[in-house]
């Protein structure tokens, strides 16, 4: 008899396997979609909602804002900005306070998951939702109030930089806003008042160049203005940006705007981001 | 650091403005023991275990868990830059978090998802993690597997934070105030479970203010009072239970209540016994009960 005497093989042999950070994330994009889709707040004020307000606006107004533009076409625009907004901007806004106060985050926190993960998850939940929301309200305009789709490829490809940047900004902006808020409740008392206001004078509701200059000033300053005006240069005939403030669509201007909110919005994360709440050290 | 020291605490001091959380306090926990830290709320019992897990940052004092600081920014933060301290706090490795195990006080709620998600979930993050079937079965909440975790009553969703704690294997598993609001048949059935985890090795620091809690499960108790660990010891031994006097009293024939402290209470007994010819009227022998040791020690008498 040999001396030494291995110990014997653990009854449930530990399954080794590290998962790599791509399929990290992934998990925990799909672990997020399905928590927002089994939500029914979650499905029906942030996806339905747009949806709701262009069956409402567009039974509403069926004119022209002039230069042969529907109301209709110009309107589907300011509500696809704002709809990206709301996945974005409002749903992290509001959940993640939710989340930061029952400790959800403290506890992710307390495993090895790296901690851009968590990010990633709520990127992608973000990004599909935006995507599956964008689709419902194009296939509803279509079908329902004959909006017309773009018909260049440069017109789609400009429709997807807008609304990459613009969601871009405003899931930065949206998960930074939610250091603001004290506790779970006050996520969307700090959230929804942001959002309208922005939504009342960068032209969603409204005929941007309707609203007093002022007003069209203080815009300028946040994102949704420049997702709208975006948009526009998507949907709406090229001699429509003669109608802008502008003079034109100045797509350059809005690529530089949005991409200075991405900036701001990550410095801010950087800087703010709270995993615990305040009461919680 | 020797190998069978899990957790080394020396000189360990955090305050919040000008309360003084945890003062000057030092702590041995040995691998594979149950050690209870026992006080009263505000004693500073979560501030010293969240230090230790990571989740903290303490003003002073040494502090090594599986041999490693669980704030590895501690050094260079106090070199200087304090400005930069609260923002960029240093973080354990996912190797140290893989080691340890965490039940927080409060539960970190997933509403929407099922107990075995959430399990399964939390298992990808560790590098050796246990079958998470066979996890929600050790826990008792196989019955449970499907439900949605808002479905769950307190002790079970208590049950699920264990399963999330010890998913990973953990070497060191953290247990804050687990069975606190539990009835007291969950609370037996939960003092089991952690007798298991126990006995297949895993070495467990648990905070409770129940005392019968720390005297059913820790192998030493420290007791925890004004952020300073008062004592640590078996809890059998507390406060010297063994070796205090016995308390012997018995009425005298005027119908007077008398008693006497005695280090040989037999001895007092049986001259008591003869003094009396036979049976002592109102005969008493007691000694202090942990809870009477305990009181004194936090200071409540």
């Amino acid at each position: 008899m040999t001396t030494t005497t291995k110990p014997a093989t653990p009854v449930t042999a530990p399954t080794v396997r590290r998962l790599g950070p791509t399929s990290l994330a992934l998990r925990q994009g799909r672990l997020e979609i399905r928590q927002f889709l089994r939500s029914r707040e979650s499905v029906v004020f942030t996806l339905g909602f747009p949806i709701i307000m262009v069956l409402i606006f567009a039974s509403i107004f069926d004119g022209e804002v002039g230069s042969g533009v529907s109301y209709t076409q110009y309107f589907i625009t300011g509500m696809i900005a704002s709809g990206l907004m709301t996945v974005s901007f409002q749903n992290l806004g509001i959940w993640i306070p939710i989340e930061r106060d029952r400790g959800v985050l403290k506890r992710y926190r307390g495993t090895p998951m790296p901690k851009w993960v968590w990010f990633a998850g709520k990127v992608i939940m973000v990004l599909v939702i935006g995507v599956v929301m964008t689709a419902l309200l194009l296939a509803v305009s279509v079908a329902l109030f004959d909006l017309d789709l773009p018909s260049t490829a440069t017109g789609w490809l400009t429709f997807g930089w807008v609304s990459a940047l613009g969601i871009t900004a405003c899931t930065l902006c949206g998960i930074a806003i939610s250091s603001l808020a004290r506790t779970a409740r006050s996520g969307s008392a700090v959230v929804t008042p942001v959002a309208l206001v922005l939504q009342f004078i960068s032209g969603v509701f409204f005929v941007f160049t309707n609203l007093p200059p002022w007003m069209q000033q203080v815009a300028a300053l946040f994102p949704l203005k420049w997702m709208c005006q975006g948009l526009r240069a998507v949907f709406l005939p090229e001699s429509f940006g003669a109608n802008e403030p502008g003079g034109s669509f100045e797509l350059t201007r809005v690529a530089l705007v949005l991409g200075a909110w991405c900036v701001i919005g990550l410095v801010l994360c950087l800087t703010t981001f709270r995993w615990t709440t305040r009461r919680d050290g | 650091m020797s190998d069978d020291v899990a957790i080394r605490v020396r000189g360990l001091r955090k305050a919040y403005g000008d309360n003084v959380a945890v003062a000057d306090l030092d702590l041995d926990v040995r691998r594979g023991e149950v050690f209870a830290l026992l006080g009263p709320n505000g004693a500073g019992k979560t501030t010293t275990v969240e230090i230790l897990e990571g989740y903290r940052h303490r003003d002073a004092g040494e502090v090594k868990v599986l041999g490693t600081d669980p704030d590895p920014a501690f050094g260079s933060r106090r070199r200087g830059s304090q400005a930069h301290s609260s923002r960029f706090p240093g973080d354990p490795t996912p190797e140290w978090r893989g080691r340890v195990g965490i039940v927080l006080q409060g539960t970190g709620e997933f509403d929407e998802l099922t107990v075995a998600e959430v399990v399964h979930h939390f298992a990808g993050f560790y590098p050796g993690a246990d079958d998470p079937d066979k996890v929600i079965e050790r826990v008792g909440l196989a019955a449970k597997a499907r439900a949605r975790t808002h479905t769950l009553s307190g002790g079970q969703k208590r049950r699920l934070d264990v399963a999330l704690g010890i998913i990973g294997r953990p070497e060191l598993l953290f247990l804050d105030e687990p069975t606190t609001g539990f009835d007291p048949e969950a609370r037996r059935e939960f003092w089991e479970l952690i007798r298991d985890l126990s006995a297949a090795g895993t070495t467990i620091v648990l905070t409770t203010h129940y005392l019968d809690e720390a005297e059913a499960l820790a192998d030493r108790v420290g007791v925890i009072a004004g952020g300073r660990l008062v004592e640590v010891a078996a809890p059998d031994r507390l406060g010297n239970r063994q070796e205090a006097l016995a308390t012997v009293s018995w009425r005298t024939p005027e119908g007077r209540v008398e008693s006497a402290e005695s280090g040989t209470p037999t001895a007092l007994v049986t001259e008591l016994a003869a003094r009396f010819g036979g049976e002592v009227p109102g005969l008493t022998v007691t000694r202090p009960t942990l809870e009477d040791i305990y009181l004194s020690m936090i200071g409540h008498r």
